[in-house]
C-alpha cells in the first residue's frame, strides 16, 4: 500500500518530482563540476611543480650564491690544457680530445655533509642529493707541431697545414648536462619526475658503477639507445636505461643521469653536491622542517613548495587563483545551497498543497509517524533521482570540459643551472662565465592541458549529497506534515 | 453511544476568540441516523470534528463508548478513528495519485489487513457502491457521483460504528444527491452504523428521525 502510494505519488507528481530533482541535481552537478575543475588546477599545478622541481619534493636546499672565492669549485670558464704530449698526430695534423666534467654554470657546490645535517632534522622522512654537472668536449685538429717548428733539411715544401687546407685548425665543442645522483633514493628527487621509456632506470646496486640513464630525447639527438656507449669525462659509461622528463626544461632535468659518487670522482668534486631534495613527513611539516634546515645550514638557500608555487605564473596561476578565491567559491556555495533550497522549498509547497490529502488520511486514521514516513520516503527517492541526474550532469560538464581540454600555461621562474647544450658558447674558454656570481634565470614555461578528473571521492561526494538533500527535504516536509491538522481534511475548500 | 456534555469550542483568531461551539450537550444512542443542519459559520463542522475524533474540545467532555475523546492523546485518537470512525467529506477527499482500488485500501492499510484480503476487501466495498468496473480509475477519471461513491467505500469497508458526512451532497446536483443519500441511508440499515450527516439541504435532513440545529455554536433539537 505504502509502496504504491510512493510509486503512485512520484509518477503522479511528474512536475513536483521534476521540479525537487532538477533543484537536487543542479547542486550536485554544480559541487561535482567544480570539485572536478579545482582538482584538475591543483593537478596541473602539482604537474608544473612536480617536473620543475621534482615528485614528492617539499624542500630544496642550494647554496646562496656569494661572490666567488678564489679557487671556487664552481662552475667558472672552461679551460682545455693541452700538453705537448698530447693528442694523436697523424698526416702531419694531431687530433686532440678532451673532456672535462665540471659544475654546471650558476650551480654551487658544497659538502656532501649537508646531506646528513638535513636528513637528522625533524620530521624530514627522505633526503638525496644531487650533484648538477656539465660534460664538455672539446675535441679539435690542429696542425702537427713537429712539422712546423723545425722544417726538415732540404728545402722541402711545408706541409699543407690542418685538414682546412688553410694552415688553420678545427675544433668542435661539444656539451651535456650530467646529474650525478644516488640511485638508492628514488622517492625523492629529480628521478622521481620522470617516466621510464626504455630499460631501466639507476638502482642501489649501481653506485660506484659506470652507467648511466640518458634523457630520451637527448638519447634522440646524440644518436644513442640503451645498451650503447657513452662517453663522459673520458670514461665510457653503459646506457641502461632512457627516460622522459615531464618538462623538457625542468630544472631538474639532465641529458644524463649518473650514480653520485661516480660523478663526484669524475669531476673532481669528491664529496661535493649541488642540491638536497627534501620531503618532509607531511605537509603540516614543511614551515617547521624549513626553519631548521635554515638554521642548520645557515648559507643555503632552503626553498619550500610554497616559494615555488609562487613562482608558477601565466594562466595556470590565475587558474588556480581562481579556484583559491573565496568569492568563488562562495558564490558557488550560495548557488548550490539556493538549490538545494528549490528542492526543499518545492517539498514543502508539495506538502501545504496536500493539506488536504493528508488531512483526509489523518482523519482516516493514518498515524503521524506514517504519513512523514511517506512524505520522506517521496523526497528520500527525489533526492537520489535528482542526484543520479546531477551525477549525469555533472559527468557531462566535466566531459565537455576534458573534450575542449582548455589549455594553461604555467611558467616556473627558477634558479636554474645552465640548460643542456648552452654551456659552452656562453662561457667559452677564457671568457667570463655569465651565471657566475649570479645564478642564471631561466623561465621554464610548460603548456599544462587542464584535465578535470573524476573520482570516486567526487561521485561518493555528491551520492552523499543526493540522500543529504532528500534528507533534509524529507524531514522538512515531513514535520510541515505532522504538524497537520486532521480537521484541515474537513475544510471545504482548500 | 455518544455523550456531549457542556462541550465549548474556541478558536483563537488573532486577538479575537471565535466560539464556534457554545456549552453543547448531546447524547447519540448507537445506531440512530442523525442529521445537522444551520446556517454557515454555525458550527456544524466544528461538531463533527469534535464527533469524529479530529479535534478535542477547549472545554467539556465527549465520551464514544467507553472512549473519552477529550481527554485521549492524538495516537490513540488517531487509531479510534481508524478502526471504530469513518468520514464522508463534500469535496470526496480521495487521493489525487492513487486509483480507486488503492483510496479505498488507504483505510485499511493501518488496520494490519493482509494485501490480499485488503484487495478482496476493497474490490467487495467499491462493487457494492456500484463501482465494481472502476478499480483501477483515477478520481480525475470519475464524474463527481462516482468520486463520492469511492469516498462512500472507503467509509464503509473498514466497518465502522460511526459514520460521518460533512455536506456529502454539497457538491452534487438534486439527482445525485438522492443517489447518494439512497446509498447512505442503505448502507446504515444495512450495517446498523451511527449515521450523523451535516447538510444544510432540508430534503436530506428530512430523511432522519432526529435532526439537530445549530446556529451561533449553539444546539437545539429541531422538530
Ligand atoms: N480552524 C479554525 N480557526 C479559526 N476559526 C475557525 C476554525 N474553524 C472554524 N472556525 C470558525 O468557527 C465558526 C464555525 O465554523 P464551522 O464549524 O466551519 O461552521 P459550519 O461548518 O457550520 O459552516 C466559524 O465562525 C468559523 O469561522
Ligand atoms: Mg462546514
Amino acid at each position: 500500500m505504502f509502496v504504491t502510494y510512493l510509486r503512485r505519488e512520484l509518477a503522479g507528481r511528474r512536475k513536483q518530482t521534476a521540479i525537487v530533482a532538477i533543484g537536487m541535481a543542479l547542486a550536485i552537478a554544480l559541487v561535482i563540476i567544480v570539485n572536478a575543475v579545482s582538482s584538475g588546477v591543483q593537478l596541473a599545478q602539482a604537474t608544473v611543480l612536480g617536473s620543475v622541481y621534482g615528485v614528492g619534493t617539499d624542500i630544496t636546499v642550494n647554496l646562496t650564491p656569494t661572490a666567488p672565492a678564489e679557487g671556487d669549485a664552481a662552475g667558472g670558464p672552461q679551460k682545455f690544457d693541452f700538453g705537448a704530449a698530447d693528442g694523436t698526430t697523424a698526416d702531419g695534423t694531431t687530433s686532440v680530445s678532451q673532456a672535462r666534467l665540471s659544475a654546471g654554470w650558476g650551480t654551487f657546490t658544497f659538502d656532501q655533509a649537508a646531506l646528513g645535517t638535513v636528513s637528522a632534522v625533524d620530521n624530514v622522512s627522505a633526503a638525496a642529493a644531487t650533484l648538477s654537472l656539465n660534460n664538455t668536449t672539446f675535441n679539435g685538429a690542429l696542425p702537427g707541431s713537429q712539422t712546423q717548428g723545425t722544417p726538415p733539411a732540404g728545402g722541402a715544401t711545408p706541409p699543407d697545414g690542418g685538414p682546412d687546407g688553410a694552415g688553420g685548425s678545427s675544433f668542435n665543442v661539444d656539451s651535456f648536462s650530467v646529474l650525478g645522483l644516488d640511485p638508492a633514493d628514488e622517492a625523492v628527487g629529480p628521478l622521481s619526475a620522470v617516466t621510464l621509456t626504455d630499460g631501466r632506470s639507476l638502482t642501489s646496486t649501481d653506485a660506484g658503477a659506470n652507467v648511466t640513464v640518458l634523457d630520451s630525447s637527448y638519447a634522440t639527438t646524440a644518436s644513442l639507445a640503451t645498451g650503447d656507449t657513452v662517453s663522459i669525462a673520458g670514461t665510457d659509461f653503459t646506457v641502461v636505461g632512457l627516460v622522459t622528463a615531464a618538462t623538457a626544461d625542468a630544472d631538474t632535468a639532465a641529458n644524463v643521469y649518473i650514480p653520485l659518487d661516480v660523478a663526484q670522482t669524475l669531476s673532481g668534486l669528491t664529496g661535493q653536491i649541488s642540491t638536497v631534495y627534501v620531503q618532509a613527513a607531511s605537509s603540516t611539516d614543511i614551515a617547521q622542517v624549513q626553519a631548521d634546515i635554515e638554521k642548520a645550514l645557515p648559507a643555503a638557500t632552503v626553498d619550500t613548495q610554497a616559494d615555488l608555487a609562487s613562482s608558477v605564473s601565466g594562466s595556470l596561476a590565475s587558474a588556480s587563483d581562481l579556484v583559491k578565491n573565496l568569492g568563488l567559491w562562495l558564490s558557488l556555495i550560495v548557488l548550490a545551497a539556493a538549490a538545494f533550497l528549490i528542492a526543499i522549498l518545492s517539498t514543502i509547497s508539495g506538502v501545504t498543497r496536500r493539506t488536504r490529502e493528508f488531512g483526509t488520511l489523518k482523519a482516516i486514521g493514518w498515524s503521524n509517524g506514517k504519513i512523514v514516513r511517506q512524505v520522506a520516503d517521496e523526497s528520500l527517492v527525489q533526492g537520489p533521482l535528482g542526484g543520479a541526474a546531477g551525477i549525469a550532469i555533472g559527468l557531462l560538464g566535466i566531459l565537455v570540459i576534458n573534450l575542449v581540454a582548455p589549455t594553461l600555461t604555467a611558467g616556473a621562474t627558477s634558479v636554474a643551472a645552465a640548460g643542456p647544450g648552452a654551456g659552452f658558447g656562453a662561457g667559452g674558454p677564457g671568457g667570463a662565465g655569465p651565471g657566475f656570481g649570479g645564478a642564471a634565470q631561466a623561465a621554464a614555461t610548460s603548456d599544462i592541458v587542464l584535465s578535470a578528473p573524476v573520482t570516486a571521492s567526487v561521485i561518493l561526494l555528491a551520492v552523499g549529497l543526493a540522500v543529504l538533500g532528500g534528507l533534509l527535504a524529507g524531514v522538512i516536509g515531513g514535520w510541515r506534515a505532522s504538524r497537520l491538522r486532521p480537521a484541515e481534511a474537513l475544510r471545504s475548500i482548500a | 453511544m455518544y455523550e456531549l456534555s457542556n462541550v465549548t469550542k474556541t478558536y483563537e483568531q488573532g486577538k479575537r476568540t471565535v466560539t464556534a461551539l457554545s456549552d453543547v450537550t448531546l447524547s447519540i444512542p448507537d445506531g440512530q441516523m442523525v442529521a445537522i443542519q444551520g446556517p454557515t459559520g454555525g458550527g456544524k463542522s466544528t461538531l463533527l470534528q469534535m464527533l469524529g475524533a479530529l479535534d478535542r474540545p477547549t472545554e467539556g467532555t465527549i465520551e464514544l463508548g467507553e472512549a473519552n475523546l477529550s481527554k485521549l492523546g492524538d495516537g490513540k485518537l488517531g487509531r479510534i478513528r481508524a478502526r471504530e470512525i469513518s468520514f464522508v467529506f463534500q469535496s470526496f477527499n480521495l487521493i489525487p495519485t492513487l486509483s480507486a482500488q488503492d483510496n479505498v485500501e488507504t483505510a485499511l492499510a493501518l488496520l494490519g489487513v493482509r494485501s490480499t484480503l485488503r484487495k478482496e476487501r476493497a474490490a467487495a466495498a467499491l462493487a457494492s457502491v456500484g463501482l465494481g468496473d472502476r478499480l483501477g480509475h483515477l478520481p480525475t477519471e470519475l464524474s463527481g457521483r462516482q468520486r463520492q461513491r469511492v469516498a462512500i467505500a472507503r467509509a464503509l469497508v473498514k466497518e465502522p460504528t460511526v459514520l460521518l458526512a460533512d455536506e456529502p451532497t454539497g457538491n452534487l446536483d438534486e439527482e445525485t444527491r438522492d443517489e447518494i443519500m439512497d446509498l447512505l441511508e442503505g448502507l446504515w440499515q444495512a450495517q446498523g452504523l451511527t449515521l450523523i450527516v451535516v447538510t444544510h439541504d432540508t430534503a436530506v435532513a428530512r430523511r432522519a428521525r432526529r435532526r439537530l440545529l445549530i446556529k451561533k455554536g449553539v444546539l437545539t433539537e429541531g422538530a
